[in-house]
């Protein structure tokens, strides 16, 4: 028998006292007096706790309940319950996807953060076509709060079934036609479901461009059978003369910057001549070798005479003499282009590029383009039926008349003669807040779906997140409307699967088809005279660089995005000549802070007066004529939109966009203009430096001449002179900017890319007078003067007005663009006045803004050379003086969270996107390798969206990169290199391919 | 008992014995205030009232209700800071640099151009605070341990080194002013009749240290106030040295200049004797002091602000012949653009109250005059104003790039903030007037044996 071992907690249990027992009935040993102290009325007051204590222990309780209660406001975050396969927090995903909005195309990329994008930029893959300042900014229509959050009827809200029932009703009963009126239709799927609908509501498809080419259309149609637009192909024309086309800007909603450049690489040593004749100063203008100045009229009848001179029948105009010599010495390698939207006119501009051998080489009609297609006559057509009362049901989707049409009211006074008026824009726009059902379509970046922009290129769109609202795609609901069981995804996967591989296809996100190529017949137009009669005053209508044709004009980053050319935003104003200004009596001030201020004036086209137009001065505008920017005067945009400058629409007239015997008076009041730039010429400094191709062929140095000064060892350029111990810059990484001005056309993307990366906030047309603009990088615009140094020298006129002289830009002035940012100086002013060490040097070549640290004493910015600094005068975000993206829920979200939000009294700058360098950083070490020049490459938002590569970034430490090549060439400099404040960003000299 | 040359003007007018400068001094203090004061303290008050609220909407909404830009990152902030600190000069050269130099006609105005000084540096000292973005953080500025890591202040910068400045100088100063008033406290104290006033003797009890006025304590006054006269004497000349360098280091055309310590110099004093001038004209009228604050004094402070003027107008001048003469392109466009660009008129201004207006007083006739002398001494005051505005507005408002160049205009929080500075000032110094013995009468008594107009006369007979 084994011992039993007995276990004992303690003494006492060992020696069995009694207390262990009753501790095992009772746990609390002694007595707890409840019953003593609440029930005998004598205890109680006799007890320790006094009221005094009582009202302590109250006071206590209270005080610390108040105090646990003032905690910082609780942001709500709320984790994953279950991660997302795809989604790590912290790391961006990428998915190609297409913008297309009826007005501009491109194939993009879209950034993403924990599901949201938040950052667009080119899609790189062949065929894509890139996308511009209003692509890029697309990103924050997404969360405008003037989004509809679901179906509306008569301005109430109802469900969709509700909606559907009624709709699919109404339209199985109509007696009427039924039509559907889109934009131009790219989409196959999409052309496929309206088909189908249309087959079973016997309906029709009428389509509609805002900014019509019919002209060119029909051109194309008399000359070669098709009612197709041109590929053009820039990077393999030698000469290209523009009869007034702004493809640098506005051209079938396509980007043609990156061809053009193509041919202009002055290392090359070739590079294309571009003349451009024209009345507006144009992006293209501002780009191009020569640019001849002329009226409207006056460029049709140079077109002819350039038609004529080259089919024999009469010999060049002297402004055309040396176009028509380039032109015949480069056949097959040139390109005529002119703007009219006229059939005649386009027929003739056919006929020339048909002699000139341009078909099948500059111009290929083989792989047309479709983004515009279009009749004008179909939607004129279509106000005449609605008003006879023959159309009963009307479908809006993409277009938006009642503010785009010249004879908006009476599209609109037809509209109210409709029955069933279904619109399906993504706000109450003009055009859906007369409509009776609105049923929100979604944003591009909420949808799926396809776009064959151009022949057998098909582009796709995917949703990048899920539907902030109760939305459903346009082409659901016609599904849904045509009782169709299978929904729009299926749709779509089904038709492309067949086809394509869809995954893959998805994830490039363009595709080329491998179907036969178009058949295109030999020229057979019949040219006629377009000869016109030249009036004193003629008006030009142009789609401004930021809103285009105005369906964006509630995105506050493209208010804000000054124009290219005036430098102005938050307006359209009618831009004249200094000497037509004068003769009617118009005159642009500055106000005592530097605003801009002008006249106003009363603008007289036919029978369509507009009053209190303003009158801006604008160099280079043709002497009688007058520019006027579309997509302005919204009414019924939202909060940011509506009211901004003034609707242009109704002066197209016959879908013509310049109108002769204008006329326009001065009237009383004065207009105020937000412009960022309120000096526009050089000054006699070498800010830009430029030369010619033959110059810069001769000797690569031209233009760049370095700067030497004087000094006892003889003489010595800045950068040998040095009072302070250089950064060590030869150990890691040393990261450079190049801007190439050659190649930068001041297409505004880089500055819109800046705003989108970096949080720049949108201060406003009030702030920016007050010359506020918070822009990171902003291009600068020059014109030339009359006056030069030389001039001056020469004919000996004293520096008072040698300099009054040189402020006044020359009527038509060469215009040079250049991108200006914080220049990362290693000797950096701003680094050493700041007191408390808040902008300091970084070993790889960057200045540091540490906003945490800054005081706001400004010190840094005065001291900037550049003046690139950027202050916080009040709170931008969350603050309702500035009602724009930053102020609500929705718009916050398009903030990149790798950006600190910037609070009021702090200095801001370029970083470099010092967010991207990190991240490439340590990517690469993470995979053991060097930073590879495409990495550096797309670290910078400018660069990464800069659609000629005017912008390059990277380690000039690692000579793999493209940049440390460029660093070392003969046309780069760096900005006021005198100060020796040895830039990271440098720039290349101007070439422009100029016979001196 | 020093002797002095008959023919010296007499410094102390009228028959005015050593008991009768202790009741002249200690009226002002002990006596009501006449209607005058309450009406100049009004308007003060208002316009003190109007710096609060200035300065409230300011901290409180931000620098963006100032009229400053992209561009223009210091405007009349800053234009203000060193107008101010250029006005206090006068107080310490006055007090430390004549004493020195043993100018026995500094000591009827020592004491009211010292309470100038403290007071136009406290003016001074609220703008480097104010013109901050975030000015709750303005004790980022000083070195003092922290818990930001190894986070230091930056001594490269002149920002910085005016913070030591300032400091210094208004501690100096403070210490230098309060010692001088030590003995007139307790004159004053003794002064007052304990029985009415019970709680005013206690103060001005507190105030004079427990003077007793024994040799010892005369001996040991003495001592310190030479000390701190060498202490505060360099101050004169490094204070606004220092200020100057935060133009001078910097690479803005127009800022960058070597000249700008001693130029700096110059026009503070000269705008400090110009506020003493403003100041003195108006009090020796409404406390009573035309006896102690002669004629002669006026004369002689004109005298300084002549040779000051004078020597601003020379560095005037330097500045544009080394724009010529430098051949940069930028330095020359900067300077032309002063004096012929939009800003022409307030360069004209400067010139003009600057440098020609103090040449009238080449003329004795006009030097001794006193309406004529408070005129030029507000033309000074206005013209240096503009000076600082010149220099600081017309250099950044057109710099490097052409692009950026813009215009400044002030708004109303701007013209409050100043305008306020003025009113603050004046309440500061118009309780000073009534409750500080406002000439150094102890010190004076030590003249009136031999710079009296009683003495002297007395002598001569």
């Amino acid at each position: 028998m084994t011992k039993q071992k007995k276990y004992w907690k303690g003494f006492a249990e060992l020696a069995n006292d009694p207390i262990i027992d009753k501790l095992r009935q009772n746990e609390f040993v002694e007595e707890i007096p409840i019953d003593d102290f609440l029930a005998n009325h004598n205890n109680l007051s006799e007890s320790k706790t006094s009221r005094r204590d009582f009202l302590k222990f109250l006071g206590f309780s209270t005080a610390a309940a108040t105090l646990a209660a003032c905690e910082t406001p609780v942001v709500k975050s709320i984790p994953y319950v279950v991660k997302p396969e795809e989604i790590t927090p912290g790391v961006a995903n990428w998915y190609a996807s297409t913008f297309y909005d009826g007005n501009d195309f491109a194939n993009v990329l879209v950034k993403t953060r924990e599901g949201r994008p938040i950052f667009i930029k080119g899609n790189d893959a062949p065929y894509s076509s890139s996308p511009n300042a209003r692509v890029i900014s697309s990103v924050l229509s997404l969360y405008d709060s003037n989004r509809l959050q679901g179906v509306i009827k008569r301005n109430q809200s109802i469900s969709w079934a509700k909606a559907d029932s009624q709709i699919i009703n109404k339209l199985s009963n109509a007696n009427g036609d039924i039509v559907v009126l889109t934009n131009t239709i790219v989409s196959p799927t999409t052309q496929n479901i309206i088909n189908d609908f249309s087959k079973k509501y016997s309906a029709r498809h009428i389509q509609y461009d805002t900014i019509s080419y019919q002209g060119m259309l029909e051109a194309n149609k008399e000359s070669f059978g098709h009612r197709v637009l041109p590929t053009y192909n820039f990077e393999k024309a030698d000469v290209i003369v523009s009869f007034g086309t702004d493809f640098l800007g506005n051209l079938f909603n396509k980007s043609f910057e990156k061809q053009y450049i193509a041919n202009r690489q002055p290392k090359k040593g070739k590079m294309s001549r571009h003349f451009q004749i024209e009345s507006n100063l144009t992006l293209s203008g501002a780009n191009a070798d020569v640019r001849i100045p002329v009226k409207p009229s006056e460029k049709l009848n140079l077109l002819e005479n350039l038609y004529d001179s080259l089919v024999g029948n009469s010999s060049p105009n002297d402004k055309l003499k040396v176009i028509v010599d380039e032109l015949l010495n480069s056949k097959g390698k040139s390109l005529v282009l002119c703007d009219t939207n006229d059939k005649t006119v386009q027929v003739m501009v056919n006929a020339i590029n048909n002699i000139l051998e341009n078909y099948n080489q500059t111009i290929d009609l083989t792989r047309p383009i479709f983004t515009k297609s279009a009749d004008d006559n179909a939607i004129s057509q279509l106000i005449n039926e609605m008003n006879d009362g023959k159309i009963s049901a009307l479908i809006i989707s993409g277009v938006n008349p009642s503010y785009s049409l010249p004879n908006a009211s009476e599209f609109n006074a037809a509209l109210s003669k409709v029955d069933l008026k279904i619109s399906t824009a993504l706000s109450l726009d003009e055009t859906a807040s007369l409509c009776e059902y609105v049923c929100p379509d979604r944003h591009y970046l909420e949808s799926w779906g396809d776009a064959m922009a151009s022949f057998n290129r098909v582009s796709f769109i995917q949703p990048t997140i899920q539907p902030l609202f109760n939305s459903r795609q346009f082409q659901d609901s016609l599904l849904v409307w045509t009782k169709s069981k299978i929904n729009y995804y299926d749709y779509l996967k089904d038709y492309w699967s067949s086809k394509v591989s869809w995954s893959s296809s998805l994830h490039n996100g363009i595709i080329e088809l491998n179907e036969k190529r178009y058949f295109v017949t030999k020229f057979s137009g019949q040219v006629e005279s377009i000869k016109t009669k030249i009036t004193d005053l003629e008006l030009s209508l142009y789609q401004s660089n930021s809103i285009g044709d105005g369906s964006q004009s509630n995105n506050p980053w493209l208010q804000e995005l000054p124009d290219p050319i005036t430098r102005s935003c938050w307006d359209n104003y009618l831009t004249v000549s200094a000497s037509t200004a004068r003769k009617y009596g118009f005159s642009n001030w500055n106000i005592s802070n530097g605003a801009l201020n002008g006249d106003i004036a009363r603008l007289t086209v036919g029978n369509i007066v507009i009053e209190n137009v303003p009158v801006l001065i604008q160099p280079g505008q043709a002497v009688g004529t007058i520019g006027f920017a579309l997509g302005y005067g919204r009414t019924a945009s939202g909060k940011v939109g509506n009211g901004v400058g003034i609707n242009a629409y109704p002066f197209v007239i016959n879908n013509q966009y310049t109108a002769s015997d204008v006329k326009i008076e001065k009237m009383e009041g004065e207009h105020e203009f937000a412009s960022v730039q309120l000096h526009h010429t050089m000054m006699g400094r070498d800010l830009i430096k430029e030369t010619t191709l033959n110059e810069y062929i001769k000797n690569p140095k031209s233009g760049n001449e370095q700067l030497l000064y004087d000094t006892h060892k003889g003489k010595l350029a800045p950068d040998q002179i040095d009072l302070w111990q250089a950064h060590d810059h030869e150990t890691g990484h040393f990261w450079n900017l190049g801007i190439d001005l050659t190649a930068c056309t001041g297409c505004n993307s880089c500055v819109v890319a800046c705003h989108a990366e970096n949080n720049v906030p949108v201060v406003g047309k009030e702030e920016v007078r007050k010359s506020r603009d918070m822009h990171w990088l902003r291009i600068d615009r020059y014109y030339s003067s009359d006056m030069t140094k030389e001039i001056a020298n020469e004919k000996e006129i004293s520096a008072v007005s040698k300099y009054k002289a040189m402020e006044v830009p020359s009527e038509n002035p060469d215009i040079a663009f250049q991108p200006v940012m914080c220049q990362h100086c290693n000797h950096a002013p701003c680094e050493t006045v700041c007191p408390v060490a808040a902008t300091t040097h970084s070993a790889e070549g960057l200045n540091h803004m540490t906003y945490n640290r800054c005081v706001g004493t400004r010190y840094c910015a005065n001291n900037c050379p550049y003046k690139v600094r950027r202050f916080n005068w009040f709170n931008y975000a969350e603050n309702d003086a500035f009602d724009y993206n930053m102020n609500d829920d929705l718009g916050k979200m398009v903030l990149n969270p790798d950006v600190t939000v910037r609070a009021r009294g702090v200095m801001e700058k370029c970083s470099m996107c010092i967010q991207g360098i990190q991240k490439i950083k340590l990517d690469a070490k993470k995979d053991g390798r060097k930073i590879t020049n495409e990495e550096a490459l797309n670290v910078t938002a400018c660069s990464s969206s800069c659609p000629t590569g005017a912008i390059t970034f990277g380690d000039v430490n690692d000579k793999e990169h493209y940049v440390s090549q460029l660093v070392d060439d003969d046309r780069s400099y760096q900005l006021i290199d005198h100060l020796n404040t040895k830039n990271s960003v440098f720039y290349q000299t101007k070439i422009r391919n100029r016979k001196a | 008992m020093q002797k002095e040359s008959p023919i010296r003007e007499p410094l102390i007018l009228g028959d005015k014995s050593y008991h009768d400068i202790t009741v002249d001094v200690a009226k002002p203090v002990l006596a009501k205030a006449n209607k005058m004061w309450w009406v100049v303290f009004g308007i003060s008050l208002i316009l003190f009232l109007w710096w609060i609220l200035s300065v409230g909407y300011t901290i409180g909404t931000g620098i963006g209700v100032w009229g400053l830009n992209k561009t223009v990152g210091w405007a009349w902030d800053i234009t203000n800071f060193v107008w101010w600190v250029g006005i206090g000069h006068a107080g310490t050269l006055i007090s430390a640099v004549l004493l020195l130099f043993r100018q026995k006609w500094r000591l009827s105005i020592n004491r009211s151009a010292e309470a100038m000084t403290i007071f136009a540096v406290v003016q001074a000292g609220t703008f480097p605070l104010l013109h901050m973005g975030r000015p709750w953080l303005a004790y980022w500025v000083f070195p003092i341990p922290n818990n930001f890591g190894s986070l230091w202040v930056n001594f490269n910068s002149p920002l910085l080194w005016d913070v030591f400045a300032i400091s210094t100088y208004f501690s100096v100063s403070f210490v230098f002013w309060y010692v001088g008033l030590i003995p007139d406290f307790a004159m004053i104290r003794d002064k007052v009749n304990e029985k009415y006033w019970p709680l005013r003797k206690k103060i001005y009890g507190i105030l004079s240290f427990g003077w007793s006025g024994r040799a010892k304590d005369w001996q040991r006054f003495e001592e310190v106030s030479l000390v701190l006269a060498g202490l505060a004497t360099p101050l004169v000349f490094s204070v606004h040295s220092i200020v100057s360098f935060d133009f001078a280091t910097s690479v803005i055309p127009g800022w960058h200049t070597t000249i700008f310590p001693p130029y700096f110099v110059a026009g503070a004093v000269f705008s400090g004797f110009a506020m003493v001038q403003t100041l003195l004209l108006v009090m020796r009228k409404v406390v009573g002091l035309e006896a102690y604050i002669t004629i002669k004094h006026i004369e002689y402070m004109n005298i300084v602000i002549m040779l000051t003027g004078n020597l601003v107008g020379i560095a005037y001048l330097t500045e544009l012949f080394m724009a010529w003469y430098s051949g940069v392109e930028f330095e020359q466009y900067a300077f032309l653009n002063r004096a012929t660009g939009p800003y022409w008129w307030a360069y004209w201004i400067m010139m003009t109250c600057n440098v020609i207006s103090p040449q009238l007083m080449w003329f004795k006739k006009l030097r001794t005059n006193i309406v004529f002398t408070f005129i030029l001494a507000l033309f000074v005051n206005i013209g240096m104003w503009f000076e600082r505005f010149v220099i600081i507005v017309t250099s950044i408002h057109r710099d490097y790039l052409p692009s950026s160049w813009t215009m400044f205009s002030p708004t109303f929080v701007d013209i409050g903030i100043f305008v306020g500075s003025i009113g603050f000032f004046f309440v500061l110094f118009l309780l000073y007037s009534r409750t500080f013995p406002v000439i150094a009468q102890a010190e004076l008594k030590t003249i009136v044996k031999s710079s009296s107009e009683k003495y002297k006369s007395k002598r001569h007979e």
